[in-house]
């Protein structure tokens, strides 16, 4: 017998189910259900409710002996204790028999039910919740027939109050279940709403600038029981049996978090079908149950009123519109009668397909290797196809024993999912240890914490990894201790990100970071061994796909050298400058909004492929509408290279195409054959050519397997309103180590020289102004301003006051910024959120 | 001053006595209280910042514990215990007639901010009914008669500017020297 | 006979150090030092059958030994939240009598090696617990506190605290929470606070009428203890009366006393004012049934009250006349459960609500026999599904008064 697994009853059943588990879970893994409201599988159980209580009985001993007690029929003999217990605290053990269909359970639940009603509005037929709602569920199945409370008893309290401007609260519909509170304080530690007064005066409260102050306030209201928590773009928006689930992956996110979009026809959008909210899609390997507020409510770019719906060419200065035919012959022309001086820039939100087809049709169609992300920010996508986290690893089960390492990033702003999956790795026990310039959120988390010095960073990574060479039993300072903690973990899994750094230096860092990961201990080296691995933190949800891909000057699809590099992006924008490109394709990116391309200097011809008409799109001959991601199907690769599918859920809007669609008809017209008719179909294209993804089909990526805990379906009130995952978990490309001997990377000098006394570094902020975002009305007010962060001294020498504004000239542009000297700046350093990333360090000046 | 500086030694000494800070929090919001006369945003914010919590953290335990006010009251609090077993002797009535002597109902304040009537559950003194807490000072075995006497005292008091420590005062100049 | 409890009584000024010790003060702890082994210490306190002044009598002696042995950090808790109605035992101690509260405490400390002593006062108590700090002051500077207490090898520190007003940290979970600066929830037991307690450590939560027993225990010994009261409830008791009764206040008895004895001996209570009829008597505050002229006669002690269908608890003993409208008695102490219910549980929260509602409309004459009907059946669906005891406690106001005075109800009952 396993000794981990105990033996069980439940309802005459039979189960062996893991020591420690919880009465209640034991049942549902056996589709026994014994009814919840306080619980919740992800949170820890506080028993409040009391909707769970049932029968328990442990097998008595003899208190001399230890022997086991017997009735007369052979059987132990059992004690049920002196009343019902609550199953959602009682952890199961040997021998015990529980009982849930018996007459006391039926009426601790009816009445259980019935106290809840008490004071509950009866207004179903006008909650957005009704149809989904535990409550509701479960008075059906348990509750009296008839309410016995007088009405004119009832408490009446506030019916709409805005928790902040995301969330509102119907204070007579909560049941006081404190899922919300406890998933604010347990899983993501922004205890930023809670009870206030006692009794049956219990409300939820915020006191937080702006109301509800969390990147995951969302999530509250998928998993409140009751129609109580509903977020302010869903509140009385649509009833959920009119909606269509479609599943789906978040347009931002690069950990691949997987959704569901509720959509459905609405008369006053033309019979389209249309968003009406997004809710999280189980995925236990990527996002569990949770999504960020970005995640769930960037969605409304889709369905702006601005979205551009019709090719568009240039005639006599005005951009007009066109036919497909006419701007697509144009383009084509254009690009080839330049072929010698073309090059394209993407950006890295878009599909594997749309940029499978953009890079073939430059390096097939047009024979040129000038192609790059738009907004090159960081580098070691190769690096990572050697030695990233290996295939069929869950950062959910590091722990105790294991480390992770997060290098030059804010995680709880650049990724929050990737954030809350290590500090819950930390919390598990694993050993986190982070370096970075300044302060993040994460380092409340780590058990070190490495502030190097402006232009340091490798330095100090270099130190780190040198220190881990070298074997110690006593270690002489906090750095050889990490570092010996590092290499000694059972699993290493690391982070790095581009903050403060420039291109080559997160090169520089992607490299002695795989080579820590290739280090070996005891024979033993990380690299290629599951739940270990490097983890780039790239800016979008797409960027690990733009590496497979081959949107990069070097390396074509599947990470293969081309013969002669192209131009990078840098390169490409000094051309545009000097007349050294005469023709620049742009899709799905914004180089002129963005600050890296000022104009379109001496390029005859510019076609930009877009969503919305761009700082970029403005100065185009040519520009050419796309769909969004919520108009068709495609695939994401995450950083996790976990390569999954979304599925079309609104009809497509005006004459727009798929990216990857126009990319091969502009190819049709180069003579490179007829585009593939299905995105599925041209995925299976690429998967031929992509060595990483052979195999891989878009029915292949379908594939799931049960997860825990289950929800969906009957189970609304195990798991919310989050969405059993039943289109796909998904498929991790491997690494070349999991197979290969992967030889140490040769490391250049990489160093920043720092030349200005107050360098000025960007940093990430998750409502950073940006394309789709910006077309989000909902989080306007939430949408980073620029601001200037100062140490107090150093804002005092440059005379400036917290709470000031006033203008700074940075990388050639002016800026008016806010003035911030609250602690986030450590001294010597200047900070700058709310703008486009620029690279590395700047200088910056006052105006 | 901010109550932060004014008693940094008292908040410093109450610290010291637990091995996590977050227990100081209700001692602290008893002398935050003290100093601005109820829980307001500003006592809020200020004993959440000391203390590394969330300021909803301090609202949710004013609302929680009836001692922290959540509206302004006067200079001095008069907690009646009107609770069955001082009601057995007369507590009912004593809260009426205390009304009626300062005009003013119960949860009010009297229009020069001196007095606020408040009836609380017991205060472990039924045997001495009708008693009351005047700023958690007991006073006990009460009547009308003696009723007057402390309102008069404490009107005389207030008007003399002699008001004498108060009780939260006095037990965080405990903490202070034992810290 | 002498004090044992109220002490002061006999003994003026015995709240002071020097004077506490002229009368044998610490002489308990020094004895536990020097000749007991913190087992010893535990294996006299059971054997002494003393049970918690708290209300539920749970053996003391059983109860620290719980605490897992060894070094490491544990908590003992002091509970003087005393909050029930009609209760003001622990409030006499602390007052006059806190170093044998204290000496108790470092006895516990001793016996299950724990380094570190809170007393959580309700926040009411703050006039009373600068009296018991003084006492705790006086202690460090003797050397009974601190470091190497009494020149051995024991250390131990000891703070006050002060709750804020709620009645539910009077439960010991709720106590720690709070203690802890979380709301005053109870949490779901187990984890029993002997396995984790006070920030997750093994902690003794003990009432302060508790402690102060423990120093004659040790310095008497168990035998000596065990010779007072009934076969169940040994040792003295400190009564609190209040209500209709001509001498209210707190009275040391041995346990097994009638409450007849108790009301009108001229000793104690001394009757009832006015020569009014006696009616009936809450034994235990607001949280147990009341009890009537039937049930006079029987022992004050844990069981005593058994057969009558009602508990001792703490022994607060509140007394009605004739002339108490015992819906409006019920109307009040319901009204004490829904203000003190902490929100936590359904039963609980809702349904004390919900019954001081009925019992407002009833009380008005505005009830129906519906009203009645769904009153009795909510408290019914309250017991034994709560939380924590206080849903247990809040229907005894309306089961007790049903039980014994359904037709004051149907008086009132709209025709
Ligand atoms: C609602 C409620 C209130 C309580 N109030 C008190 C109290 O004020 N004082 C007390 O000592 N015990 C109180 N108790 C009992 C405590 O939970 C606990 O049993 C007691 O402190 C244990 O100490 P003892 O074993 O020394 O009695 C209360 C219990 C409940 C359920
Ligand atoms: S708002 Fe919803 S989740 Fe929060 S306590 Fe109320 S019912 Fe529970
Ligand atoms: S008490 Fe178990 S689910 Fe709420």
């Amino acid at each position: 017998m396993n000794d981990d697994l105990v033996k069980l009853t439940i309802d005459g059943i039979e189960v062996d189910v893991p020591k420690g588990t919880l009465v209640v879970d034991a049942a549902k893994k056996i589709h026994v259900d014994i009814p919840v409201f306080c619980y919740h599988p992800k949170l820890e159980p506080v028993g409040m409710c009391r909707m769970c209580l049932v029968e328990i009985g442990l097998p008595m001993r003899d208190r001399g002996t230890g022997e086991l007690l017997l009735d007369d029929d052979g059987s132990p003999k059992l004690n049920f204790g002196r009343g019902l217990q609550t199953g959602c605290t009682v952890r199961v053990s040997e021998g015990m028999v529980v009982r849930t269909t018996t007459e006391p359970v039926k009426e601790v639940r009816e009445d259980v039910i019935s106290f809840l009603l008490s004071s509950h509005p009866l207004d179903c037929p006008i909650c957005d919740k009704g149809g989904e709602c535990p409550l509701q569920n479960l008075t059906m199945e348990y509750g009296p027939g008839v309410s016995q409370m007088d009405y004119s008893l009832k408490m009446h309290n506030e019916k709409q109050v805005p928790l902040g401007d995301l969330i509102y609260l119907d204070r007579e519909r909560c049941i006081q279940c404190a899922r919300c509170i406890r998933f604010q304080e347990e899983i993501v530690d922004d205890p930023v709403i809670q009870f206030h007064n006692r009794g049956r005066a219990l409300e939820i409260v915020t006191m937080s600038e702006p109301g509800f102050d969390s990147y995951w306030s969302g999530n509250t209201t998928d998993i409140c029981p009751v129609g109580a928590l509903t977020s302010s773009d869903f509140r009385f928006g649509a009833r959920p049996w009119e909606l269509t689930p479609v599943p789906s992956l978040s347009p931002h996110s690069p950990a691949g978090a997987n959704i569901v979009m509720s959509t459905r026809r609405e008369a006053k959008s033309g019979g389209r079908s249309v968003i009406k909210r997004i809710v999280p899609r189980q995925n236990e390997w990527v996002n569990e149950i949770w999504i960020s507020d970005r995640d769930r409510f960037v969605h409304h770019f889709a369905d702006a009123p601005d979205r551009l719906q019709k090719p568009l060419i240039r005639k006599n200065g005005e951009l007009t519109e066109v036919s497909w035919d006419e701007a697509l012959d144009l383009v084509a022309e254009k690009l080839q009668a330049h072929s010698t001086a073309v090059a394209g820039l993407s950006g890295d939100r878009l599909s594997n397909e749309d940029l499978y087809a953009f890079q073939h049709l430059f390096r097939r169609g047009l024979g040129s290797n000038n192609l790059d992300l738009a907004n090159r920010r960081l580098a070691g996508g190769d690096v990572t196809a050697q030695v990233g986290l290996a295939s069929g690893s869950n950062l959910q089960d590091l722990g105790a024993g294991d480390a992770i390492l997060v290098v030059a990033s804010d995680l709880h702003e650049e990724e929050p999912i990737w954030w809350l999956r290590v500090k819950q790795a930390s919390e598990r026990g694993a050993t986190l240890v982070v370096l970075n310039l300044r302060p993040t959120r994460l380092d409340k988390y780590a058990d070190y914490v490495f502030r190097y010095a402006p232009g340091e960073a490798i330095v100090t990574v270099r130190q780190l990894v040198n220190a881990a060479k070298v074997e110690t039993d006593t270690a002489v300072d906090q750095l050889t201790a990490a570092a010996d903690t590092l290499i000694k973990a059972n699993n290493l899994v690391a982070f790095y990100g581009y903050e403060g750094l420039t291109y080559t230096e997160t090169d520089t860092l992607a490299k002695l970071l795989a080579n820590l990961l290739l280090l070996k201990n005891e024979d033993k080296a990380h690299a290629g061994q599951i739940n270990s691995g490097l983890i780039p933190v790239w800016p979008h949800n797409n960027s690990q796909g733009a590496w497979d891909m081959g949107i990069h000057p070097a390396l074509a699809a599947g990470y293969q050298p081309v013969e002669a590099s192209g131009m990078d992006a840098a390169t490409i924008y000094e051309a545009v400058h000097n007349g050294g490109l005469k023709a620049l394709y742009v899709m799905g990116a914004d180089p002129v909004g963005d600050g890296r391309m000022p104009n379109r200097g001496q390029l005859d011809f510019l076609v930009v492929q877009e969503l919305f008409l761009t700082e970029t799109a403005k100065l185009a001959d040519v520009v050419l509408p796309a769909q969004s991601w919520a108009e068709r199907e495609g695939t994401f690769t995450s950083g996790e290279r976990r390569v999954q599918r979304y599925y079309q859920a609104i009809s497509p809007l005006g004459e727009c195409r798929p990216d990857w669609q126009i990319a091969a008809q502009i190819g049709e017209r180069l003579d490179m054959g007829k585009p593939a008719f299905a995105a599925s179909l041209l995925f299976r294209d690429l998967a031929k050519v992509v060595p990483q993804y052979k195999g891989m089909d878009y029915r292949s990526l379908a594939k799931v397997a049960e997860q825990w805990p289950l929800v969906g379906g009957d189970d609304v009130y195990y798991g919310g309103t989050s969405y059993k995952n039943e289109a796909g978990l998904g498929q991790q490309w491997a690494a070349a180590a999991e197979t290969d001997e992967v030889g140490l990377f040769e490391v250049a000098d990489g160093d920043t020289a720092v030349t200005t006394n107050l360098p000025l570094v960007r940093i990430a902020a998750l409502y950073t102004p940006g394309t789709l975002i910006n077309h989000t009305p909902m989080l306007a007010d939430r949408l980073a301003a620029p601001t200037l962060h100062l140490y107090a001294d150093d804002a005092q020498i440059i005379g400036l006051q917290d709470g000031g504004e006033t203008v700074i000239q940075v990388n050639g542009r002016s800026l008016s910024v806010q003035v911030c000297v609250n602690g986030h700046a450590p001294a010597g350093l200047a900070l700058l959120s709310g703008v486009p990333w620029f690279p590395g360090m700047a200088e910056f000046e006052i105006l | 001053m901010t109550f932060t500086e004014k008693y940094a030694a008292e908040i410093e000494g109450i610290m010291a006595r637990f091995p996590h800070k977050k227990s100081a929090v209700l001692p602290l919001m008893h002398l935050a209280q003290h100093y601005y006369g109820y829980m307001s945003r500003e006592a809020m914010e200020e004993v959440a910042a000391i203390l590394d919590l969330d300021p909803t953290h301090i609202l949710s335990l004013a609302g929680f514990y009836t001692l922290y006010y959540e509206e302004p009251v006067g200079t001095y609090v008069l907690e009646i215990c009107n609770d069955l077993a001082c009601a057995l002797r007369g507590a009912d009535e004593f809260v009426e007639m205390a009304c009626d002597k300062l005009g003013v109902g119960v949860d009010g304040t009297t229009e020069d901010g001196l007095f606020t009537i408040k009836t609380v559950m017991c205060l472990a003194a039924c045997d001495r009914a009708p008693m009351l807490q005047c700023n958690l000072k007991f006073e006990e075995n009460l009547d009308e008669e003696k009723f007057e006497q402390l309102i008069a005292r404490l009107r005389d008091e207030a008007a003399n500017g002699r008001t004498p420590p108060t009780v939260v005062e006095k037990v965080a100049a405990y903490a202070k020297s034992t810290s | 006979m002498a004090y044992i409890l109220l002490r002061h009584r006999d003994i003026e000024n015995l709240h002071k150090l020097d004077v506490y010790r002229e009368h044998g003060g610490y002489e308990a702890l020094q004895k536990a030092i020097d000749e007991y082994t913190p087992a010893e210490v535990i294996d006299i306190v059971k054997a002494s059958q003393l049970r918690g002044r708290g209300g539920a009598g749970f053996p003391t002696g059983l109860k620290w030994s719980f605490i897992p042995k060894g070094p490491g950090e544990k908590y003992i808790t002091i509970n003087s939240d005393e909050s029930e109605m009609g209760t003001f035992k622990d409030r006499e101690l602390l007052e006059y009598n806190p170093h044998q509260v204290i000496e108790g405490a470092l006895i516990a400390a001793y016996a299950v090696g724990a380094p570190q002593i809170y007393n959580y006062m309700r926040g009411e108590f703050m006039d009373i617990g600068y009296h018991f700090e003084e006492a705790i002051l006086e202690c460090y500077a003797a050397g009974l506190l601190g470091e190497n207490i009494l020149g051995s090898d024991f250390s131990c520190d000891m703070s006050a605290y002060y709750g804020a007003g709620a009645y539910i940290c009077g439960e010991e979970t709720a106590l720690l929470n709070s203690l802890m600066g979380e709301l005053g929830q109870p949490w779901a037991k187990p984890p029993f606070p002997a396995i984790e307690g006070l920030y997750f450590k093994p902690t003794v939560v003990n009432n302060t009428e508790t402690l102060a027993n423990v120093p004659p225990i040790i310095t008497n010994g168990a035998e000596w203890y065990t010779s007072m009261g009934t076969e169940k409830s040994k040792g003295p008791k400190i009564v609190c009366l209040s209500g209709h009764i001509n001498k209210p206040g707190n009275y040391e008895i041995v346990m097994g006393m009638t409450f007849r004895e108790l009301l009108f001996s001229g000793e104690y209570g001394g009757g009832i004012p006015n020569g009014k009829e006696f009616k009936g008597l809450l034994p235990s505050g607001g949280s147990g049934p009341v009890i009537t002229a039937d049930a006079l006669d029987a022992p004050i002690s844990y069981e005593g009250l058994d057969v009558y269908g009602s508990v001792m608890g703490s022994a607060s003993v509140v007394v009605m006349d004739e002339t108490v409208d015992m819906v409006w008695a019920a109307m009040k102490m319901e009204h004490f459960f829904k203000h003190e219910s902490c929100g936590k549980c359904t039963p609980c929260r809702e349904g004390t609500y919900w019954m001081d509602q009925l019992l407002h409309r009833i009380y008005e004459g505005e009830g129906t026999l519906q009203d009645l009907d769904v009153l009795k059946s909510v408290a019914n669906r309250i017991g034994g599904r709560t939380l924590c005891a206080l849903g247990d406690f809040a229907i005894n106001p309306v089961l007790g008064t049903v039980r014994h005075f359904s037709n004051e109800y149907e008086a009132k009952i709209k025709k």
